[in-house]
C-alpha cells in the first residue's frame, strides 16, 4: 500500500498536479497550502485557539459551503426554468413531477434556509467573540453587507416558483416599499412633493413601483427577481466573500488574545 | 391530562406572556449563568424540549404547523440558538472565572501555538463539509419543498406572511406603520449593525468568550438577536395565523378569530381624556403632546444622560460617538415602549398625523 502511495505521489501526474510530494513533512505541508490556489486562501499555519469548532462553530465556513452548494444546484435549476408569467409555474412543476429522483429544488431551498441561519449564527459568534474590535472593525461592515445580500438573495429566490406562497410573501414584503418616506406613495413626506394637486409621487413611479416594474406583482417583477437573484446579488456577493476572505487574513487571522 | 396541558399552554400562550415570559429567560440565564451552563443543564433542557415534542405530536393542529417543510428550519433556528447562547456562555464563564484567578483564557492558552493548516485546519473542514452535506442530502430526500396552487392575484391566503426572516418586522407591523416597522426601522438595524465597532469602545473581551469583560455588550445583543430577532421570528412563525391573530401552538387556526381592536391616540389621551374637550383641529397643535415627548425622548433625553447616568461613558467615546449610539439605542427602546403602551394602555400612536402618513 504504502509503495503504491509512493509510485503516485512520486509519479509525473501527482506532479504536476501538486508540484510536492504527499504533506507529511513541515515543508511539503507548507507547499500543499501555498502551491494550491483554492488552498492559499489559508495562511500556511493558524493558530490552534482559531480552528476550534468550540470557537467559531464553523459557521462562516458554512455560509461559504452553503452559497457555493446554492450555486451549483442554482445552476443546475436555471437549465429548466423560463422566468415568465406563463412558464415559471409550470417548469417548477414539472421539476417535481418528471424528474426522477430529482432533489435539485429541495437542495436549493433547504440549504438557502440554512444559509440564512449560518449567517446569523456566524454574526451572532463575531459579536460573542468582540471579533468585530480593531483591528476587524472593517471587515465586521463587509459582514452586514453580506448578512443584507444573503438575505436579499435568499427574498428574491422567492419569487421564482410563482405559487401563492411566493407571489403573497413577496407581495407582503415589498408592501413595505409604498410606506417609504419621501418616496413611497403612502410614506410620509411624500404629499409635500405636488405641485397645484398635481402628485409627483404616486403608485404608479414610487420605489415599489421602480422594485417590481409594476402595480403589483407581476411579469415584470418576476423577471426582475430573477436577474437579480441569478446574477446580480450572486455577483455582489462573491466579490464581498472575496475581499471578506482576503481581510481576515489581513487583519492577523481569524481573532484571538494576544 | 393530555387535554389540561394543552389547553394550559394555549391559556397562557399570548404576546404578552410570550415575550415577557422570553425576557424573564434571558435575565435568569444572564443572571444564573454559572448553574445554568454546567453540562446536565442542557442535557436535562433537551430532555424535556423532546418529551415535549413527542407528546405534541399527536396534536394535529401542532403537527400541521411543525412539520410543514418551510417551517423545519425555524426548529433548527431554535434549537441552534438555544444551543450556542449557551456554549458561548459556557466558555465566558469558564474564562471570566480564569481571568479572575490571574489564568489564561480558553483560547488565551493555545493561542500562541501555531499549527500547520494541513491537516490540522483543512481535515476538520473537510469532514465539517461532508457530514454537512450528507445531511442536506438526506433532508432534501426526506422532505419535499413546498409548491402551492399557481399564483392569482385575486385570491389572498389568510394568513399573508413574509419569508420566514422577515417575520421579526411583520410582528413590528402590530405596533408600528410600514414606514417605521418595514422601512426606518430594517434601515438602523443595518446601520446600527455597522456602527456597533466604532461604538464599542471597551477594548477588552477581544477574541474570547467572556462576560464580565463586557456585560452591557453582551446583554444588549442578547436582547437584539435572540428576543427581538430570533424570538420574533418563532413567534410569527408557529403563533400568527390568519388575520395575524394569536394562536397557542395547539389552537386551530380559525379564520374568525378576531382579536377586538379599540386602540386610542396619545392625543385622544390627552385632549378628551385628560382635559376633557375635542381634539383641536390644526394636526400640530393636536399631536403636540406626543411631538413634545418625542423630542424630549431624541433630543433632550440624550443630554441629560450625558450628564448623569452616562457621564463617564460620554466622556470616554466622545460627542458623536455617543449621539450615533444614543440615538439608535433609542429607536431600539421605542419598541417595547409602544409594545407596553399597547397592552398597559390600548395606544395606537403616540403622533397620529393620517393626513401625512406620519404616524408613530
Ligand atoms: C455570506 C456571508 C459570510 C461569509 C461567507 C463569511 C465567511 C467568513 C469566514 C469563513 C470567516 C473565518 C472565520 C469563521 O469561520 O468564523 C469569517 C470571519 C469573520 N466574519 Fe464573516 N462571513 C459572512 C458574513 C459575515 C457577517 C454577517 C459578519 C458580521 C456582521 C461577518 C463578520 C466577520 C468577522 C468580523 C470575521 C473575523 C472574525 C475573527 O477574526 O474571529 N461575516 N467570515
Amino acid at each position: 500500500m504504502n509503495k503504491l502511495w509512493k509510485l503516485i505521489a512520486e509519479g509525473q501526474l501527482w506532479r504536476s498536479l501538486f508540484r510536492h510530494g504527499y504533506p507529511d513533512t513541515p515543508r511539503n505541508r507548507t507547499l500543499a497550502v501555498l502551491s494550491n490556489f483554492f488552498l492559499h486562501l489559508h495562511p500556511v499555519k493558524v493558530r490552534r485557539s482559531g480552528i476550534r469548532l468550540s470557537y467559531t462553530w464553523c459557521m462562516g465556513g458554512l455560509t461559504f459551503f452553503l452559497f457555493l452548494i446554492e450555486t451549483l444546484t442554482g445552476l443546475l435549476l436555471m437549465f429548466y426554468y423560463r422566468p415568465t408569467a406563463e412558464l415559471a409555474y409550470q417548469d417548477i412543476f414539472a421539476l417535481r413531477e418528471h424528474v426522477p429522483i430529482g432533489i435539485m429544488r429541495e437542495l436549493h431551498r433547504w440549504s438557502a434556509h440554512m444559509m440564512v441561519i449560518t449567517v446569523w449564527l456566524h454574526m451572532y459568534r463575531v459579536f460573542l467573540t468582540g471579533s468585530y474590535k480593531p483591528p476587524r472593525e472593517f471587515n465586521w461592515n463587509i459582514g452586514v453587507i453580506l448578512l443584507v445580500l444573503t438575505l436579499l438573495l435568499s427574498f428574491t429566490g422567492y419569487l421564482l416558483p410563482w405559487d401563492q406562497l411566493a407571489v403573497w410573501a413577496i407581495t407582503v414584503g415589498t408592501n413595505m416599499a409604498r410606506a417609504t418616506p419621501i418616496l413611497g406613495h403612502e410614506g410620509p413626506g411624500a404629499a409635500l412633493l405636488s405641485i397645484g394637486g398635481l402628485d409627483f409621487i404616486h403608485a404608479g413611479d414610487d420605489v415599489r413601483f421602480g422594485l417590481l416594474a409594476g402595480r403589483f406583482v407581476g411579469e415584470g417583477a418576476l423577471l426582475r427577481f430573477y436577474v437579480l437573484h441569478c446574477v446580480g446579488i450572486p455577483l455582489a456577493a462573491a466579490v464581498l466573500m472575496a475581499v471578506h476572505f482576503w481581510r481576515v487574513r489581513k487583519d492577523g487571522g481569524i481573532s484571538g488574545p494576544l | 391530562m393530555g387535554q389540561a396541558i394543552r389547553d394550559l399552554v394555549d391559556a397562557m400562550a399570548n404576546p404578552v406572556i410570550y415575550f415577557l415570559g422570553s425576557t424573564v429567560a434571558i435575565i435568569v440565564f444572564i443572571l444564573f449563568r454559572r448553574l445554568l451552563t454546567k453540562p446536565i443543564v442542557l442535557i436535562g433542557f433537551t430532555i424535556f424540549s423532546v418529551a415535549f415534542l413527542v407528546f405534541a405530536w399527536s396534536d394535529p393542529n401542532f403537527n400541521k404547523i411543525i412539520t410543514k417543510g418551510d417551517n423545519i428550519p425555524i426548529l433548527i433556528l431554535l434549537s441552534s440558538v438555544v444551543g450556542f447562547t449557551w456554549l458561548g456562555m459556557r466558555r465566558a464563564v469558564i474564562n471570566d472565572d480564569r481571568i479572575a484567578r490571574g489564568e489564561p483564557t480558553l483560547e488565551g492558552e493555545v493561542s500562541k501555538q501555531k499549527v500547520f493548516t494541513w491537516p490540522d485546519l483543512v481535515y476538520p473542514e473537510l469532514i465539517c463539509l461532508v457530514l454537512f452535506t450528507a445531511l442536506l442530502v438526506t433532508w432534501s430526500i426526506v422532505v419535499e419543498a413546498p409548491l402551492e396552487e399557481p399564483a392569482a392575484s385575486a385570491r389572498t391566503p389568510n394568513p399573508s406572511k413574509a419569508p420566514w426572516y422577515f417575520l421579526g418586522l411583520q410582528e413590528l407591523l402590530v405596533y408600528f406603520d410600514p414606514w417605521l416597522a418595514g422601512v426606518l426601522l430594517p434601515s438602523f438595524i443595518v446601520i446600527g449593525l455597522m456602527a456597533i465597532p466604532y461604538c464599542d469602545t471597551n477594548p477588552k473581551g477581544n477574541g474570547y468568550y467572556t462576560f464580565n469583560d463586557r456585560p452591557f455588550a453582551i446583554s444588549f445583543f442578547y436582547a437584539g438577536f435572540v428576543l427581538f430577532w430570533v424570538s420574533f421570528v418563532i413567534l410569527g412563525t408557529f403563533l400568527r395565523g390568519p388575520n395575524w391573530s394569536f394562536f397557542g401552538p395547539f389552537e386551530y387556526w380559525d379564520l374568525h378569530k378576531l382579536e377586538p381592536m379599540v386602540n386610542i391616540d396619545l392625543s385622544t389621551f390627552f385632549w378628551v381624556k385628560a382635559l376633557g374637550v375635542p381634539r383641536p383641529d390644526n394636526p400640530l397643535i393636536r399631536e403636540a403632546p406626543g411631538l413634545i415627548f418625542l423630542g424630549g425622548f431624541f433630543v433632550i433625553g440624550p443630554l441629560i444622560l450625558a450628564k448623569t447616568v452616562c457621564k463617564k461613558i460620554f466622556e470616554q467615546m466622545g460627542m458623536v460617538r455617543y449621539q450615533v449610539m444614543m440615538h439608535m439605542l433609542l429607536w431600539f427602546a421605542l419598541i417595547p415602549l409602544k409594545m407596553f403602551g399597547r397592552w398597559l394602555f390600548d395606544l395606537k400612536y403616540l403622533v397620529g398625523m393620517p393626513e401625512y402618513f406620519f404616524n408613530i
